[in-house]
C-alpha cells in the first residue's frame, strides 16, 4: 500500500510526516496524519462538513496554516474529521471541505491534545514519488 | 538525531560557553549552565545550537543563555533566556512559547503529612471533582465576552473580584497577577473562542495538581518567611497555564513575525525564531496581547487555588484559614517582561524571554514583594511526579549574570514516543502507589509520557543553578497525591 503519513518524535512533542502524489493529496493526508493523533479516526462518522478557506504567504506556510486552521475548530468548537476534500490549492491559497463530526465523549478517545502546528523544522519536498512534509505539532 | 559537535568552552564547573566565532552571525557568545555530567546528554540533539541560533537576533545583550533544565525546543530552547534592548532588539514569540505564563503556584498549608495521609484518596478525587481537568475539559466559571476583555486586562484581581481567592493572594503572585499593557484588541476572535470554555481549567499533557510533603529544609529562615516550618508539612502546587487561549495567540501572531522578518530585513537561522523590533507595531501587538494570555493564565492559576481550598475544606471540615492554605508564591515560566537591567554599569531597558525559565530576583530589589524583600523572590521548580519539587529564592548574581532568571522544572529526557514505547501509564500507577504516590489522571495512556524516566532529574538541576549561584535551595518536597490532565 502506498504510504500516507507516519508519526516521528521529537522530545518535547510530536511531529508527522505526510506524503502525496500531488500537493493536495499531501496536504489531505497531513490533516489525516493530525487527526489520527487526536483520535482514532475510524470512530468518527461523516455527520457534518465545513468548507474552509485557508491563506497564507507560501506554500509551506500554508500547510501549517491549513493543520492551525483545523486544530482551532477542534479545540474551540470540538470538531474532529476524519475525510478533507481540497478542492482547490494554489501556492497560497487552498479551499476545502471536511468531513466529521462533534465530539462524543462516550463515542470518541482523544488521544493527544494537538495545540498547534509549528513552523520548527519544517520541511515541504518534491521528489521522484511526488510529495513529502514534514511538521512538528505543539501538544 | 545527529550530535551536536560543537565547542563548549569551560568556564567553571557549572557555566559552559558557545564562542561568538561559533557560527558566522551570533552577535554574543552562548552560555549553558550545566554540570559535567550533563554534558553528554545535551549533546544528543542540536539543543546547543539553538542557544547558538537565539543569539543571532537582533538587540541581544549579554549571553543566549540556557538553563540546566534545557531541552529542544521551537526556534529558542526550553530552558532558554534571552535579553534584547528595547531601543534596537526584537520580541520573538518562539522565546515566549506557545503556553504563555505557563507557570506554578504553590500554597502551603498548617496540615502535617500524618494528618493528610490517611485522607489522601478523598482530597485527590474531591480535587478531580472540583478542578476541571483533561482535554476538552470546560471550565465551571461562565465568562462572557465581556468578562473576557475585563479578564485579559484584570489578570488575578478578576478573580479575586468574583470571590476566588484572597486579595493577598496577588501580592504574592508574579507582576501582582497582572502584566500591565495587556490590549484585547490586539487578540484575534479565534482566540477568545478558544480561551472562553477553558477559563479555570487544568488542562492536559504536562500540567498538574500534587499534594507533597516537605522532605528538607535547606534554609529555615528563609522557608519560615515562607511559611515553611517543618519537614511532613503539607503543600499544594498548581501547575497550568493560558491553555488554548494562549497557543491560538503565539500562532496568530508568529504569522504576522514571519511578514514582519522580511519587512525589517532580519536574517535568521530559524524560521521559528520569527521576530520584530520590540518597537514596531507588530512587537507591540504582540506584547499586548501575550500580556492578555499571560493574565488568562493568572486568572486560571487563580481560580485553581480557590478551588484547592475548597476541596481541602470539604473533606477535612475546616476553613481554609484554620488549614493554614495561604500562597507561597506564583511565577511565570514562559514570559517576555521589559526589565530594567544594569549592563556595564549602567541601568538599561531590556526585553527579557523567559522560556521555560524562572524569574530570579534578589533580596531588596523594588519588583521582590514586600513579604519577600529580605530573602529574595521565590523560584518554584517543579519536578516530575516521581520525584521530588524544589522551593528556591533569587539572588544578586542572577540579577548580575542571567538578567535575573533561573530554571524552570525538570527538563524532558524522552520524547512522548519513546516514553510511551518503554513504560506502561499502568504501570506508572502501580509504582508510584508502592512508594505511597497516588495518581488520578484523565487518561492513564499519557501518563506513561510524564513518567519519572521521561525527565530529568530535578534535583541535579537545582544543584547546578544553586552551585552557580544564580539561586538559593530552600526547601524539597515530594509528591503525596498527583492529578494529571
Amino acid at each position: 500500500m502506498k504510504k500516507t503519513f507516519e508519526i516521528l518524535d521529537h522530545t518535547a512533542d510530536i511531529g508527522i510526516i505526510a506524503y502525496g502524489a500531488d500537493v493536495k493529496e499531501l496536504f489531505s493526508n497531513a490533516a489525516l496524519a493530525l487527526f489520527s493523533l487526536i483520535t482514532e479516526p475510524e470512530s468518527v462518522e461523516e455527520k457534518l462538513h465545513l468548507d474552509l478557506e485557508v491563506s497564507s504567504e507560501d506554500r509551506d506556510s500554508l500547510l501549517v496554516e491549513w493543520l492551525n486552521e483545523l486544530i482551532y475548530f477542534f479545540d474551540a468548537n470540538h470538531i474532529l474529521f476524519n475525510r478533507f476534500d481540497i478542492e482547490s490549492l494554489t501556492h497560497n491559497e487552498l479551499t476545502a471541505t471536511c468531513h466529521g463530526e462533534g465530539f462524543d465523549p462516550l463515542k470518541h478517545k482523544i488521544k493527544t491534545g494537538v495545540k498547534a502546528a509549528t513552523y520548527h523544522m519544517l520541511k515541504l519536498d518534491k521528489n521522484s514519488d511526488g510529495y513529502k512534509a514534514q511538521i512538528i505539532l505543539d501538544i | 538525531m545527529t550530535r551536536w559537535q560543537g565547542q563548549l568552552i569551560k568556564i567553571d564547573d557549572y557555566r559552559w560557553k558557545i564562542p561568538e566565532t561559533y557560527k558566522t552571525g551570533m552577535r554574543v557568545p552562548g552560555l549553558i549552565y550545566a554540570s559535567k555530567e550533563m554534558l553528554e546528554s545535551l549533546r544528543e540533539e542540536q539543543t546547543p545550537e539553538q542557544v547558538a541560533n537565539v543569539a543571532f537576533l537582533p538587540g541581544i545583550v549579554g549571553y543566549s543563555f540556557a538553563m540546566p533544565d534545557i531541552h529542544w525546543g521551537y526556534g529558542f530552547p526550553i530552558g532558554g533566556v534571552a535579553a534584547m534592548d528595547i531601543k534596537d532588539g526584537v520580541v520573538s514569540p518562539g522565546g515566549v512559547g506557545y503556553d504563555i505564563n505557563c507557570g506554578v503556584r504553590l500554597l502551603c498549608t498548617s496540615l502535617s503529612e500524618a494528618e493528610v495521609r490517611p485522607r489522601i484518596n478523598e482530597l485527590i478525587n474531591q480535587l478531580f471533582l472540583n478542578v476541571p481537568s483533561g482535554l476538552g475539559s470546560e471550565g465551571k466559571i461562565k465568562v462572557s465576552q465581556k468578562e473576557m476583555n475585563q479578564l485579559m486586562v484584570e489578570g488575578a484581581l478578576w478573580a479575586v473580584k468574583r470571590g476566588l481567592g484572597l486579595e493577598e493572594d496577588l501580592d504574592v503572585t508574579e507582576e501582582g497577577g497582572c502584566l500591565s499593557g495587556a490590549d484585547p484588541s490586539k487578540v484575534s476572535d479565534k482566540a477568545v473562542k478558544r480561551g472562553m470554555p477553558q477559563a479555570g481549567t487544568l488542562g492536559s499533557g504536562n500540567h498538574f495538581l500534587e499534594i507533597q510533603v516537605v522532605k528538607e529544609i535547606f534554609d529555615s529562615h528563609i522557608a519560615s518567611v515562607m511559611g515553611i516550618t517543618n519537614i511532613g508539612q503539607v503543600l499544594v502546587l498548581i501547575h497550568t497555564g493560558s491553555r488554548g487561549f494562549g497557543h491560538q495567540i503565539c500562532t496568530d501572531h508568529l504569522r504576522v513575525m514571519e511578514q514582519a522578518v522580511l519587512k525589517y530585513g532580519i536574517k535568521l537561522p530559524d524560521r521559528q525564531l520569527a521576530c520584530a523590533p520590540i518597537e514596531s507595531k507588530e512587537g507591540q501587538d504582540y506584547l499586548a496581547a501575550m500580556a492578555c494570555a499571560a493574565n488568562y493564565a493568572w486568572v486560571n492559576r487563580q481560580c485553581i487555588a480557590h478551588w484547592v481550598r475548597e476541596s481541602f475544606s470539604e473533606i477535612l471540615g475546616k476553613s481554609p484559614e484554620k488549614l493554614g492554605m495561604r500562597q507561597i508564591y506564583d511565577v511565570a515560566h514562559n514570559i517576555a517582561k521589559i526589565e530594567e537591567h544594569a549592563i556595564n554599569g549602567r541601568n538599561v531597558k531590556v526585553c527579557v524571554h523567559r522560556k521555560g525559565a524562572t524569574r530570579a530576583f534578589p533580596a531588596g530589589h523594588k519588583d521582590t514583594p514586600k513579604r519577600y524583600k529580605e530573602v529574595g523572590q521565590p523560584v518554584l521548580v517543579p519536578g516530575d511526579m516521581g520525584r521530588c519539587s524544589f522551593v528556591a529564592v533569587g539572588t544578586e548574581k542572577a540579577m548580575k549574570e542571567s538578567f535575573g532568571s533561573t530554571c524552570h522544572g525538570a527538563g524532558r529526557l524522552l520524547s512522548r514516543g519513546a516514553a510511551k514505547r518503554a513504560i506502561r501509564g499502568a504501570d506508572v500507577i502501580r509504582e508510584l502507589e508502592g512508594r505511597g504516590i497516588i495518581v488520578k489522571a484523565e487518561s492513564v495512556s499519557a501518563l506513561a509520557e510524564e513518567a519519572s524516566q521521561a525527565y530529568k532529574d530535578v534535583t541535579q538541576v537545582i544543584d547546578v543553578v544553586h552551585q552557580a549561584g544564580i539561586s538559593r535551595k530552600v526547601a524539597m518536597a515530594v509528591p503525596m497525591g498527583v492529578i494529571k490532565g
